[in-house]
């Protein structure tokens, strides 16, 4: 049977989908037939109740970040009610448009916008019907408080949901439907609580890991003891202990499927595999040196401004150099995912927490074998991803797994598995040189870069369950977009930046947050310091005198005088141990602009480095919700922080070896500093990204502070008490010799 | 301590104990964390599975009025005792008033990890009502957060106990 459903009906069991336990499960046909998806359209977005509630289906999902209240607030401004009226749907691939994956920054910047454009179309069509309905002319009318009305308050007035029925608006996404003035603003920029906090922190909110479906089993897949090794049998005399466990075998993929959650563990512990011996990876200690030596897919100059060959050729200047090193790191998610899936014949629901529901859609079906419309994927709260982490391969491994036994199964990784096995920000090495400083000039300025070489047009991030059960799937490197801002942004009259392209990744790649940009800014802002400290300048001094953008001058500034900066040059004669830096971005060179100063005291003999205070000046544009942004800044801040001091990927030949907190350790709260977050709300800006500006300049303020402190200077990640010793050193040799 | 013959045995008739001021009684294996009962037996999953080790915290409930890491404790240790989980504080209409706190300050981004922290407040703020700023980063410490949220818990954890923000 496949009754289609009215459009009411659908409303409810969207909103139960986000927030009830036991769900409605309309199969994927029946939704896609009542509930039109397609981003031309207004209907597409929005929909009005006839009680005047308004559902807005939004591609880009709430992973913490905020978007939850903040898209809400865009599109209650542009339709002149209150958010409360307003049920947000997120992620479903059967009834949301698909406006990309939730990653770059680009919730509100893309996934907002063009909801508040909708939003700003409905407005328009509202005041159109009511001006029919009422015969006077639609430019004396306005909807406040969800009611079309005269602006001048007089004459009849009509709740606007009564003036669309039950088929919605039926008109295009209108991109030139004129938007409310700023200046008008009554919801945008408020600071408005985030709708699922309650729900959070009293045990309420259903995450992905939280759901359930009748009838559901528990799978648990067993990966290999090393990458890419083959399964070489399976012993199941030991799953005679327990009753109704089910083993599913595909080529390399395994794993066990039982009635409760405690049987699949233990029957996948008690499963005795043989794998095949196999050391397909080279180790962490030897990434650094493998990306010089290759094999290359090719290079490329990304930035090419003069003539920063000749410049740097002139054979009476000493050119500076130097290398700096970005390892591999994981997402280290709170929560190892979880996935939930119902494949059937002819469909295939799955719940995630994928930060890319419709772009992995047609993996699934490619990998499940069923069409692209018959699979539907709807997105649940995961534990905090930051990029890609291993949802979407716990995803495929229920779907798999569900695939096999003909009934809903539930996957929840282990830490091991998280750790283990969710895909990495990729290693970045970047040797720079620059003519040396001299009045506020620097003539040439090359960065080359060694970087895994994102496959051209890739999908998706390659699933793990796909390549094990050898199905077929497009393989290559997923990593963002890592070259941006490897060149300075200080008016430097001759600037190169190449990049070597590396064929592979030493650890499956895909994007973690600000990919490519916060390694680009630890190299370039350190290497602007450094050409500072040679010159005997002050680092901060130097970079207002050489920014052109007015709005970078402003952030440093703010920042900067946040602590109290008194210009001088670095590092600190008092060497009393403590030191401050200072470090810039503006965002992609085209988005967010972002200062960061931060106050660090080093420990000369244990090399140890102690943040004290952290000033962020912070400039995105339009901000839609200033507390739901301080807080998304604060994160990105501290997990900088921790990646920046902590945070290193180890494995040897075989796997990953830091599979917990204890090898793969993340910053506590003995050591959070003192942070304060400026905010430059610019109304009459584009709204912009908030969290990945915000983490980019982190690493270099913090080693240009260390430099400051101690004059030793860092240039590998994480900055180890044994790093910053190495470098003191180091730098006392080179006092010594003068 | 008693024998795995017995611990079964009395397996076999359910193992009682209180949770949220109910008295539960569940069967099956003994041995199995008290986060998979929780969770899947009784259906309160306001405890989260971190990692399993006792290492993170999200798994936190409270046992006789102590924060416990439920992943560490077995069904069989829980025989008896009274257990409080973050349904069992409050809800969203009454929440507690350390959960009252983190919605006040929006204390979570993710909120995974939320649950830790809110039982590792309500057992810090049992035993040292006022607490100062490293009382409440020591007690916590414990407690991982990959978004980054700790300042504003940290803020949570002063304002339940009703004293100024840091």
């Amino acid at each position: 049977m496949t009754a289609v459903l009215s459009r009411r009906d659908l409303l409810r069991a969207g909103g139960a989908l986000v927030v009830g336990f036991a769900l409605p499960r309309p199969s994927p046909a029946q939704a896609a037939m009542a509930k039109t998806v397609d981003a031309t359209e207004l209907d597409g977005f929005l929909a009005i109740s006839p009680d005047g509630s308004v559902t807005v289906y939004c591609g880009k999902v709430d992973l913490g970040q905020g978007l939850r209240i903040a898209i809400p607030q865009m599109a209650a401004e542009e339709l002149g009610l209150g958010v409360e009226r307003i049920t947000l749907i997120e992620g479903d691939t059967a009834l949301t448009p698909d406006q990309g994956p939730t990653a770059g920054s680009t919730g509100i910047a893309k996934g907002g916008v063009q909801i508040r454009q909708a939003a700003a179309t409905a407005r328009q069509a509202l005041i159109r019907l009511a001006a029919a309905r009422f015969d006077v002319p639609e430019d004396g009318l306005d909807i406040v408080d969800g009611d079309v009305r005269s602006l001048s308050g007089e004459g009849p007035s009509l709740g606007i949901g009564d003036l669309v029925g039950e088929h919605g608006f039926g008109l295009k996404l209108d991109p030139k439907a004129p938007l409310r003035s700023p200046a008008s603003y009554k919801v945008v920029g408020k600071p408005l609580p985030r709708p699922d906090v309650p729900a959070k922190v009293t045990g309420r909110h259903t995450y992905v890991h939280d759901f359930r479906l009748p009838g559901m089993l528990h799978g648990k897949v067993i990966r290999p003891p090393a990458v890419g090794a083959s399964l070489l049998g399976v012993d199941e005399s030991a799953l005679k202990a327990f009753k109704g466990v089910r083993i599913v075998r595909i080529k390399d993929f395994l794993g066990v499927v039982a009635a409760s959650e405690w049987d699949a563990l233990r029957a996948a512990d008690a499963l005795k595999a043989t794998w095949s011996q196999t050391e397909n990876l080279i180790g962490h200690e030897a990434v650094r040196d493998a990306m010089k030596a290759g094999p290359f897919v090719g290079e490329d100059i990304v930035v090419s401004k003069g003539d920063a060959a000749t410049a740097l050729a002139d054979p009476d200047v000493a050119v500076l150099k130097a290398e700096y090193y970005w390892p591999v790191q994981s997402h280290a998610s709170m929560g190892p995912s979880c996935a939930v899936a119902d494949v059937k014949s002819d469909s295939a629901t799955l719940w995630t927490a994928s930060q890319a529901t419709h772009r992995f859609r047609p993996a699934y079906a490619a990998m499940l074998g069923l069409p692209v419309d018959m699979v539907r994927l709807i997105y649940l709260d995961g534990s905090g991803c930051y990029g890609m982490n291993g949802h979407d391969d716990a995803c495929a491994d229920a779907a798999l797994l569900s695939k096999a036994v003909g009934k809903p199964v539930r996957v929840q990784w282990s830490r091991e598995d998280e750790l283990g096995w969710d895909p990495k920000g990729p290693p970045q090495l970047l040797a720079l040189e620059a003519t040396p400083m001299e009045g506020g000039v620097v003539a040439g300025w090359r960065t080359e870069m060694w970087l895994p070489k994102a496959t051209a047009g890739l999908p998706n991030v390659p699933l793990l369950a796909a390549q094990a059960a050898g199905i077929d799937q497009p393989m290559g490197l997923v990593t963002g977009l890592i070259t941006q801002n490897g060149d300075p942004p200080y008016g430097v009259a001759a600037v190169q930046v190449k990049v070597n392209w590396l064929a592979d990744a030493p650890l499956r790649p895909s994007n973690i947050r600000a990919p490519g940009k916060i390694a680009n800014s630890f190299a370039v802002e350190g290497f602007f310091d450094e050409l500072c400290n040679q010159a005997k300048v002050d680092g901060l001094i130097t970079r207002l005198q050489m920014l052109k953008d007015l709005r970078g001058i402003i952030v440093l500034s703010r920042a900067a005088s946040l602590i109290g900066w008194k210009p001088r040059p670095s590092p600190n004669p008092e060497s009393d141990g403590v030191g401050r830096g200072v470090a810039y971005v503006h965002y992609k060179h085209s988005e967010t602009y972002v200062a960061v100063a931060m106050e660090v005291s080093v420990d000369r003999d244990s090399g140890k480095v102690a943040v004290r205070r952290v000033a962020c000046a912070h400039d995105c544009g339009l901000v839609i919700n200033p507390d739901a942004l301080r807080l998304q800044i604060e994160g990105a801040i501290i997990q900088t922080l921790s990646r920046t001091l902590l945070e290193e990927v180890t494995f040897d030949t075989k796997a990953v070896t830091s599979t917990d907190w204890a090898s793969y350790p993340i910053l506590g709260f003995a050591d959070i500093p003192d942070i304060t977050v400026d905010l430059i709300n610019q109304p009459n800006q584009p709204p912009m990204g908030g969290g990945e500006a915000a983490a980019t300049p982190i690493p270099a303020a913090l080693a240009n502070a260390i430099f400051d402190a101690c004059g030793a200077r860092v240039r590998t990640v994480p900055i180890t008490p044994e790093r910053v010793k190495a470098a003191l050193a180091e730098a006392d040799a080179k006092d010594k010799l003068g | 301590m008693p024998t795995k013959a017995a611990v079964n045995k009395k397996a076999a008739a359910g193992i009682a104990l209180a949770v949220n001021g109910q008295k539960r009684t569940v069967a099956g294996d003994p041995n199995r964390p008290l986060l998979y009962v929780l969770r899947n037996d009784l259906g309160l999953t306001g405890a989260k599975f971190g990692c399993g080790k006792g290492q993170c915290g999200a798994c936190s409930v409270l046992m006789n009025n102590e924060a416990v890491r439920s992943c560490q404790v077995t069904l069989a240790q829980a025989a008896g005792k009274s257990i409080t989980t973050l349904e069992g504080l409050g809800d969203i209409k009454t929440p507690h008033p350390v959960q009252a706190a983190f919605i006040a300050e929006q204390a979570a981004q993710c909120g995974y990890c939320a649950n830790g922290m809110v039982m590792a407040t309500v057992a810090l703020l049992a035993r040292t009502p006022e607490p100062s700023l490293d009382e409440a980063k020591q007690a916590l410490a414990g407690n991982l957060c990959r978004c980054g949220t700790h300042r504003r818990i940290l803020r949570a954890v002063m304002r339940a106990s009703g004293r100024a923000q840091p």
